[in-house]
């Protein structure tokens, strides 16, 4: 069991690090200016010039795709941090006190969780208008509720342990409690589901985005030129397959390497 | 987890599988398809779906005059009026069979055609012509509805068949507006549609659909479909899945590049009859100075526009006319500005806008207006101009950007009402409720009423070139092109045909081959 579990850990670290390598690339570096246009090379097919084509006005896909995935990379990370913090806040003091603000607090968090995740963004989005921040803050939201239950059970759990009693009898203060004794051993737990989370938020973003309310044009992120790609499927296949990749493999990696470190065999 | 990673692979694979069938199938292992139209027999009857970018608007009362483009393209199908344009760019009588006009051009005689009737079954009385030219033109309010008929003084039945209009001033141009829909007498059409059009109303679904039926009872020959729904989809994209799907059976308003993948279907290629143009806020702080406005002109590049958006299928334009109404046309003002992105840099530097940012809001469903903005930012770019693109609904587009002129530049394209200069040139004028980019100039208002006002064809023409070249001068807009329109439709439908000037989808004429 423990062998099945560190290869996957292993080959997901190892996707994971490619990508990071192109992210980080693509931050740095691209071919070709993504956004520059170029009416001579319109829909040219993969070659040397152009690793991966180009698009339907001759920008390179190539440098489009590094610096679309570090664009969707970019808010998923933020979007889960935003999720995590405020998942944490509520999550720990809930679980922590409890009472009628655990009770009140969760009820809402139920609320939330009861609407289809991708229509409260759109519902969200369409409150904030769309964009790259608001994009942010609308997945952030949406990540709120699940973060929050996790740190709330596994608080309360916590709780009840010997070690957390020695501390308050020996006069510890309640934050350094919840933030310091308790936090680290929930965060095995917690890793994983921030992994679960940066998936859902890679696809979350490519849908927003692939319905035109995530990362404006001319900006590239995945979602966004999937979308872009799909009216050139037929003529320009090569588009939509290397975005469609990126995309796999960003999650693929994410997936497996959350996998890798469920339950308890890591951490 | 496991599943989901499944799950991964699986769409994969699919993709690639789904991409291995599309390139695989080439446009010459198509049989080949019959001619359109001369080998299949035009069939009678049937029905059809129609996809369209956008919704209706919410009133499709038809003397509303800030309705959009696309209401109106929809509403020539089921209203008329007392003449009607044809596809040659000329007006033919309609629900008139004939009039005539004094010589000094202010008063004009129509006699009504016989036996024409309304959807509800009644025939077309003088009465009903009476009632429709005083709403519109607001006669009783004092609030014209239909601009263009702002100029009407009085509107009298004389005999049983016969109205005389009379103008407040001359205008040799006026029969060009008496399209305007004649409804029956007591009718609200906010509230109830009827028409005498070859196509009668009978449903709609808001953001869904709208069904329109044959009129049997139509006075000249009718539609040749039974029944047509047109279908709202908002997306350009799956508005190409539609067609390739067989969803719908045709839509119009396709830019080159989304025909990419459908040239297993029927294309037919005509001018949008638009025009497309950076449309600058002259109230937004940077663009009230002439010499940013005219910045962006050097900056903007509208053939490279053309080549990259529209592959190469467009009319460059220099003014607010469309290329199909020739004798108004300057082609000279394509000169005023060459592009030359150091020119704009120093025009900039001059009016004191060396770091100058906008937004370029885009109406989301119209992908010809949002890859010309792209290009656009782009070539703005060159000339270190930060422009950014926000893409809203079309319903959003409409309510905030043109009827609220919350906006600070926006890319779209804008029709004409009527086959007269004025149709594209009266919205400019200062307080015109239409001018939503809120141009100001008293030598156009000026010259403006000067044309309307002058008789002689000649120089009326030449006072509304004059026009044309003031907001060319000012750099009202940076005017882009006329992009052609595609027209898509399956291989059995046949018929469509374009005209010339006018934002119009005659679905009349479409049938389906058998």
């Amino acid at each position: 069991m423990i062998d099945t579990k560190d290869r996957t850990f292993r080959v997901g670290a190892g996707i994971t690090a490619f990508m990071l390598v192109l992210i980080l690339l693509g931050a740095l570096w691209t071919p070709y200016d993504p956004n520059a246009m170029n009416a001579a090379e319109k829909m040219a097919s993969p070659s040397l010039r152009h690793l991966f084509g180009t698009d339907n006005f001759g920008r390179d896909i190539f440098s489009r795709v590094l610096q679309g995935t570090g664009s969707t990379f970019l808010i998923a990370l933020c979007s889960v941090g935003l999720g995590l913090l405020a998942g944490l806040l509520i999550g720990g003091l809930t679980g922590f006190y409890g009472g009628w603000v655990d009770e009140v607090l969760m009820r809402l968090n139920d609320s939330v969780t009861a609407f289809p995740s991708l229509l409260l963004a759109l519902v969200l989005i369409a409150v904030f208008h769309s964009g790259r921040y608001n994009i942010i803050l609308a997945l952030g939201i949406i990540f709120i509720p699940s973060f929050a239950r996790i740190v709330r059970t596994e608080v309360a759990r916590q709780k009840a342990l010997d070690y957390v009693a020695n501390a308050k009898l020996m006069g510890v203060k309640d934050m350094r409690i919840l933030f310091v004794h308790i936090m680290p051993n929930i965060l095995p737990v917690l890793l994983s589901s921030v992994a679960i989370g940066f998936n859902n938020a890679v696809l979350a973003e490519a849908s927003m985005s692939y319905l035109g309310l995530g990362v404006q044009p001319p900006d590239a992120s995945l979602g966004r030129m999937l979308s872009e790609a799909q009216t050139y499927l037929l003529r320009a296949p090569w588009y939509a397959l290397f975005v469609g990749l990126a995309i796999v493999l960003l999650v693929l990696g994410f997936g497996l390497l959350s996998e890798g470190l469920g339950g308890d065999g890591h951490a | 987890m496991k599943k989901r990673i499944l799950a991964l692979v699986l769409a994969v694979l699919m993709t690639a599988a789904l991409c291995a069938c599309g390139g695989g199938k080439s446009p010459a292992a198509q049989p080949s398809d019959t001619p359109i139209g001369s080998a299949g027999e035009k069939a009678q009857g049937g029905e059809i779906t129609v996809g369209i970018a956008a919704d209706l608007d919410t009133s499709l009362d038809p003397h509303v005059s800030s309705s959009s483009a696309g209401t109106r393209e929809v509403l020539f199908n089921i209203y008329e009026g007392l003449v009607k344009p044809d596809t040659d760019g000329n007006l033919i009588p309609a629900i008139a069979e004939d009039y005539t006009v004094n010589e000094t051009a202010d008063t004009y005689t129509y006699t009504l055609r016989e036996g024409v009737r309304f959807h509800n079954g009644k025939t077309v009385t003088v009465g009903d012509v009476v009632y429709s030219l005083t709403r519109a033109a607001g006669l009783e309010t004092g609030e014209p509805l239909v601009a263009e008929l702002g100029g009407i003084a009085a509107v009298e039945a004389k005999d049983g068949k016969t109205v005389t209009v009379t103008l407040k001033k001359p205008d040799a141009e006026f029969n060009a507006y008496m399209h305007a829909a004649i409804i029956p007498e007591g009718i609200d059409p906010a509230a109830e549609v009827v028409g005498t059009g070859p196509f009668r109303f009978v449903s709609r679904t808001p953001q869904d659909n709208i069904v329109l039926e044959k009129f049997a009872d139509y006075w000249g020959t009718g539609a040749m479909l039974d029944k047509v729904t047109l279908k709202v989809i908002p997306d350009g994209q799956t508005m190409v899945m539609s067609l390739r799907s067989g969803a719908i059976d045709m839509t119009n308003h396709l830019t080159a590049s989304q025909i990419a993948d459908l040239q297993d279907l029927t294309i037919l290629e005509g001018g949008s009859n638009i025009i497309q143009a950076l449309y600058l806020n002259n109230d937004f702080e940077p663009f009230r100075d002439v010499r940013v406005r005219q910045a962006l002109c050097y900056a903007i590049d509208r053939e490279g526009v053309i080549d990259l958006a529209n592959d190469g299928h467009g009319i460059p334009l220099a003014s607010s006319m469309i290329p199909s109404m020739g004798k108004y046309v300057v082609p000279e003002l394509l000169e005023l500005y060459k592009p030359d992105p150091e020119k704009a840099k120093a025009l900039l530097k001059e009016a004191g806008y060396e770091k100058l940012r906008f937004t370029i809001t885009v109406p989301s469903s119209y992908p010809a207006h949002v890859d010309a903005a792209q290009v656009i930012v782009e070539q703005l770019r060159a000339a270190g101009i930060e422009a950014e693109i926000n893409l809203v609904e079309w319903a959003t587009w409409y309510d905030e950007t043109y009827k609220g002129r919350q906006f600070e530049s926006t890319v779209v394209g804008m029709d004409t009402h009527s086959l007269a200069a004025s149709g594209c040139l009266a919205r400019f004028q200062s307080e015109s409720g239409k001018n939503f980019i809120n141009f100001k100039s008293a030598k156009y208002d000026e010259t403006y009423q000067k044309a309307l006002a002058t008789v002689d064809d000649t120089e009326q023409t030449a006072l509304f070139k004059e026009c044309e070249t003031i907001l060319a001068e000012e750099a009202a807009n940076v005017y882009i092109q006329d992009s052609a329109s595609f027209a898509v439709m399956q291989k059995d439908i046949a018929g469509y045909v374009f005209y010339p000037a006018l934002y119009i989808m005659d679905l009349s004429t479409v049938y389906r081959v058998q």
